[in-house]
């Protein structure tokens, strides 16, 4: 199973309800995926030469007792940067004014069990075990504020509970993933791009999925182009449902094995593997509701 | 007390489906209303009277599943499963219905308004779908018995290894399975068209008329009736 939220808001006067709207969302998908959850949330971009970068503490020694004071002190000694910490217990946001390999790498070589979930100028990432609500309480998902959001409730098949195997997952900057089925060639997608240099964190099969796509979108191709070799290479059950700075985009497979249904206002896009998890959206009632068709894509623009 | 309303914002799905597994009608209830169906799964699942049931929304997975006797109504949109394993009775959605509608129904009609996704009546057995729209790719695949109606177009591998089911389709067909051929319509084709669409409402409904000269006939060439060990698995 496994459940899918997106949600894009039209007017920037619903953008402070980002979250609010979201997690009634979110927490309808629980009987789909109890066992871990997550979102990307994009907000308004930082200018050209900033950079932010989501990390969870929970897999170091330290947990939600991470010394995150510390990082920004340790990241000022050794690279001369001075990072804005946002720190909520396992989490944090770091904010700089340099190009953020520098600071990754440092990131990986003193800290390596502190997890980077997503880089870029407007992505925010969450994601750890536990139910829906659980997890939305947790980071205060109902607070966030943003124009659109991919969420995801996860049941594992294919690779163990952990929090780096929730979704989404991220690649590159500014792009996440989320992903209800399970692929059939992850391994082969891999081995294809391993040549390319491009490195896995996990052993999950979606992380194939999502540095295929981001790896074509690097390489020059537009969204539609990319998803359209996405079409071609993945094969399995999949409904994506992917982020990027301004777009949210909406794939399934051609023989539809996984759900997704839309709901469409003047106010927002809602996009849900169930319409249990619309339901309560307001003006619902007047909403256009439909499924998206197999092997279509759909992209929505903030 | 003819009529009765259940709020699946108020009561639990439980108790609704309970209630109307306890034979209403016997106690002279003759309608029952659901408000608030909000997608739930399972709504009026395995009726087994002839009660007037209308969910007011959509509904989730499997709605009327099992009927027998019962005319189900949902005015929104249906998702996977509607109508799945039908017995006798009648299910209508008002909007599109999602995957595998009518899967593996007995009898009765299914009435779908809008479009059907993908396997719409897959594996019939018996009993009638009419689809106002279009059906997805995969439709009728291994359909045994019973008749499909479709005003729209069908997608991908439309009546699959069809048996004995037989198909109208009165929209463009993006293609056949293997053994479903098109046959030329005769007179009791364009009658039972005509009856089908009269059952369904759909022959002079919102000012939509369908006129059952403009559907074709699929049906099976039955030439995977038996082994044929010159085909070399090449259907």
């Amino acid at each position: 199973m496994c459940g899918i939220v997106g949600l894009l808001v039209k007017k920037p006067a619903l953008r402070p309800r980002l979250g609010e709207l979201m997690v009634p969302m979110l927490v309808g998908m629980t009987e789909r995926g109890p066992d871990s959850a997550g979102l990307a949330v994009f907000t308004e971009p930082l200018a050209d030469n900033e950079r932010k970068i989501s990390l969870y503490s929970g897999l170091t020694e330290e947990g939600a007792d991470f010394n995150w004071l510390g990082l920004g002190h340790a990241l000022k000694a050794h690279l001369g940067i001075a990072a804005q910490i946002q720190a909520q217990g396992n989490h944090a946001i770091l904010t700089f004014g340099i190009a953020p390999e520098p600071v990754k790498r440092w990131i990986r070589e003193h800290h390596p069990r502190l997890h980077i979930l997503s880089t870029g100028r407007a992505i925010d990432l969450y994601k750890d075990i536990g139910t829906p609500a659980e997890v939305a309480a947790r980071y205060g998902f109902d607070t966030l504020a943003g124009s659109h959001l991919v969420g995801h409730t996860r049941m594992a098949t294919e690779s163990a509970v952990t929090p780096d195997r929730a979704h989404p997952f991220t690649a590159g900057e500014d792009f996440c993933l989320v992903h209800n089925g399970s692929l059939s060639n992850p391994y082969g997608v891999r081995r294809m791009l391993e040549p390319h240099g491009i490195r896995f964190e996990t052993d999950n099969d979606t992380e194939a999925a999502c540095r295929f796509l981001e790896w074509r979108l690097r390489e020059g191709d537009d969204l539609e182009s990319a998803l359209q070799k996405g079409f071609e290479a993945l094969d399995g059950f999949y409904t994506f449902l992917m982020g990027t700075v301004d777009k949210l985009a909406l794939i399934r497979d051609p023989f539809a094995c996984k759900p997704a249904v839309v709901a469409e206002t003047d106010d927002y896009v809602a996009i849900a593997s169930e319409f249990r998890s619309l339901a309560h959206l307001p003006d619902i009632g007047h909403a256009t509701v439909f499924e998206p068709a197999p092997e279509e894509m759909y992209v929505w623009t903030a | 007390m003819d009529s009765l309303t259940f709020d699946l914002a108020r009561s639990s799905l439980r108790e609704l489906n309970a209630f109307l597994h306890d034979r209403p009608t016997e106690r002279g209830v003759n309608k029952v209303v659901v408000l608030h169906p909000d997608g739930a799964h399972n709504i009026a699942v395995g009726l087994d009277c002839p009660v007037e049931v209308e969910i007011v929304g959509h509904a989730g997975y499997y709605a009327g599943g099992m009927n027998k006797a019962a005319r189900i109504t949902v005015t929104g949109s249906a998702g996977t499963g509607v109508a799945e394993n039908m017995m006798s009775g009648r299910v209508h959605v008002k909007g599109f219905a999602s995957n595998g509608a009518g899967a593996s129904m007995h009898g009765g009609l299914l009435v779908i308004d809008g479009d059907a996704g993908l396997r719409c009546g897959i594996s019939l057995k018996g009993g009638d779908i009419v689809v106002g729209g279009s059906v997805g790719s995969f439709s009728a695949f291994m359909a045994q018995a019973g008749r499909m109606v479709i005003c729209g177009d069908a997608g991908d591998a439309l009546g699959d290894s069809l048996y004995e089911a037989v198909l109208y389709v009165k929209g463009r067909i993006k293609s056949l399975g293997a053994d479903a051929r098109i046959e030329p319509m005769s007179e009791t084709d364009y009658a039972t068209v005509a009856a089908l669409l009269d059952a369904a409402g759909m022959r002079h409904d919102a000012g939509i008329q369908h006129d059952p000269r403009d559907f074709k006939r699929v049906a099976s060439a039955r030439s995977l009736y038996h082994w044929n060990a010159d085909a070399d698995q090449e259907y």
